[in-house]
């Protein structure tokens, strides 16, 4: 469950303020709003890239607004994927394990595993240099979903696709989310996608949110 | 060289006619190809500005190669390669250029970094400080550093005293005088090389567990390694250059302090023109092997980067 209270933070060179949203756990929240209207503010903050002026974030019951990045348990799809250039797709799927200190054989595991829900085992090998639009966001939410995060962060994921590949990442995403039991905060400027993908929807305009 | 391809006027663009620009609806438009006026002109520009400073340079080499041929002898060339000063000199200069380069790329790539990410009261300051001694006359540099370590601090013994009185005039001023100037390029180029890095993919990282310094060592770096490739490159061929801070500060103490940038001067003052020459072609060898090889070895990194 994700619960933002009053919360406020600077975006640039203006404000957001009392900015409260819930998405229950395991649902599928939608955040819209137009570009520049600090969507990706709200998302940095809930997952602690962002200081946080005043107001409450928690996840699950437990207060989280003033936690590190790395120790809330929430993991983030940034826009336009920003893939590690030096590191091959296999090196992505591992990374989260690894710095979480797993064990050898559960990293591989869940590389494997990966590797076959999201469709990329030929690629394990190469590096992001190269590789589709699709391919870049399928190894983005793998390296996400590799450490089995509880809350899941997507920023603008299927803008930069065409239609075909949205399509087929929608249905990705929709079914690693569900299979996972995480709950989604997703971020698009597009009506339709939100419609498609939301359990609930929010809207932000002018600096401020509505349901 | 092909210039860029000349795109048809779309509808709505300015387009010129006779001397006066007006707007034309695309249903209006007289003539299907516009005139447009040549780009030999711009063309001749750039490429004339760019030739004559490309000339001074290999002319100068030209003329360091001509005079050699012309004027010394292999038996010369062969008597100062061997000559046990300048040979200690050659040693002198690759151990302290290395030693000067590890040290700048330990300083730059975290100050470049600091300057590059982090906002804070004093950072403008704190830039342009950074810049002086690259502003700051050479032979001032050398003083500077001459009077730090042997008049300060006010109170109690000098800097100099505390070392054991075995650095001026000696290798680590050497060094130290080098160090000063290089890492102040070494510094320039981490900065932007890091303004060129997105922070987004360490924001990714810490949210995937990472603290700052993990993020810094397994993300950060990988990402500009070709930028610290450049910047020990070049602090490397800064150090061998350097002179004026390595002359007031370590002095050119023949076979003690000398390195080839002092032997050059040594050479030179004792009217041994051949000499001078000579040593300098070999400074030219050597920038252009260390040039050369990291230019390689960084192409072949980059094939790594973008295949396997």
């Amino acid at each position: 469950m994700i619960r933002l209270e009053k919360l406020h933070v600077r975006a640039g060179d203006f404000c957001l303020s009392d900015i409260s949203l819930e998405i229950p756990k395991g649902q599928y929240g939608v955040l819209m709003g137009k570009t520049g209207s600090g969507k990706t503010t709200v998302l940095e903050a809930i997952c602690g890239l962002k200081e946080v002026l005043s107001g409450k974030v928690f996840f699950d019951g437990y207060d989280v607004t003033h936690a590190r990045a790395g120790a809330r348990g929430i993991d983030f799809v940034p826009q336009d994927t920003t893939l590690f250039s030096t590191m091959t797709v296999q090196g992505h799927l591992s990374f989260g394990p690894s710095i979480q200190r797993w064990s050898r054989k559960e990293i591989a595991e869940r590389v494997e595993e990966l590797a076959d829900c999201l469709g990329i085992r030929s690629l394990l090998k190469r590096k992001p240099y190269g590789l589709s639009g699709g391919e870049r966001q399928r190894v983005s939410l793998g390296r996400a979903l590799a450490v089995r995060p509880q809350i899941l962060c997507l920023d603008e994921p299927l803008s930069a696709l065409d239609e075909d590949t949205q399509g087929e990442m929608r249905d990705l995403i929709r079914r690693m989310v569900r299979e996972n039991d995480i709950t989604t905060l997703h971020i698009t400027h597009s009506r339709a996608e939100a419609e498609e993908m939301a359990d609930c929807i929010f809207r932000l305009e002018d600096g401020s949110l509505k349901q | 060289m092909t210039p860029p391809r000349t795109e048809g006027n779309g509808g709505g663009f300015p387009l010129r006619t006779g001397n006066s620009f007006e707007v034309q609806s695309p249903h209006k438009v007289k003539s299907p190809t516009p005139k447009v006026r040549s780009d030999f002109p711009f063309y001749s520009a750039i490429l004339g500005v760019s030739g004559i400073y490309l000339l001074l340079i290999l002319g100068m080499l030209v003329a360091d190669v001509w005079y050699t041929s012309t004027n010394v002898s292999v038996r010369e060339i062969s008597s100062i390669l061997r000559n046990e000063y300048i040979r200690s000199s050659v040693r002198l200069t690759l151990v302290t250029c290395t030693v000067t380069a590890i040290l700048s790329i330990l300083v730059a790539v975290p100050t470049g970094y600091l300057l590059s990410r982090y906002q804070f009261r004093g950072k403008t300051l704190i830039d342009a400080v950074l810049d002086i001694p690259i502003v700051l006359p050479p032979l001032v540099v050398g003083l500077s550093l001459l009077l730090l370590f042997n008049k300060m601090p006010p109170w109690g013994p000098s800097f100099e005293k505390m070392l054991g009185g075995n650095f001026t005039y000696n290798v680590p001023a050497v060094i130290l005088s080098q160090f000063t100037v290089a890492c102040a390029f070494a510094v320039r180029t981490m900065r932007n090389t890091f303004d060129q890095i997105s922070p987004r993919a360490e924001q990714v990282a810490l949210t995937l567990g990472c603290n700052r310094g993990r993020a810094f060592c397994f993300i950060v770096v990988p990402e500009a390694w070709r930028g610290i490739s450049t910047a020990g490159t070049l602090a490397w061929t800064r150090a061998m250059g350097e002179f004026g801070p390595i002359l007031v500060f370590a002095g050119a103490i023949r076979g003690k302090t000398e390195v080839l940038s002092s032997s050059v001067f040594l050479e030179v003052s004792v009217g041994n023109l051949e000499g001078a020459v000579v040593v300098s072609l070999m400074m030219v060898t050597i920038a252009i092997i260390v040039l050369v090889a990291v230019r390689m070895w960084d192409k072949g990194s980059r094939e790594d980067f973008y295949h396997d």
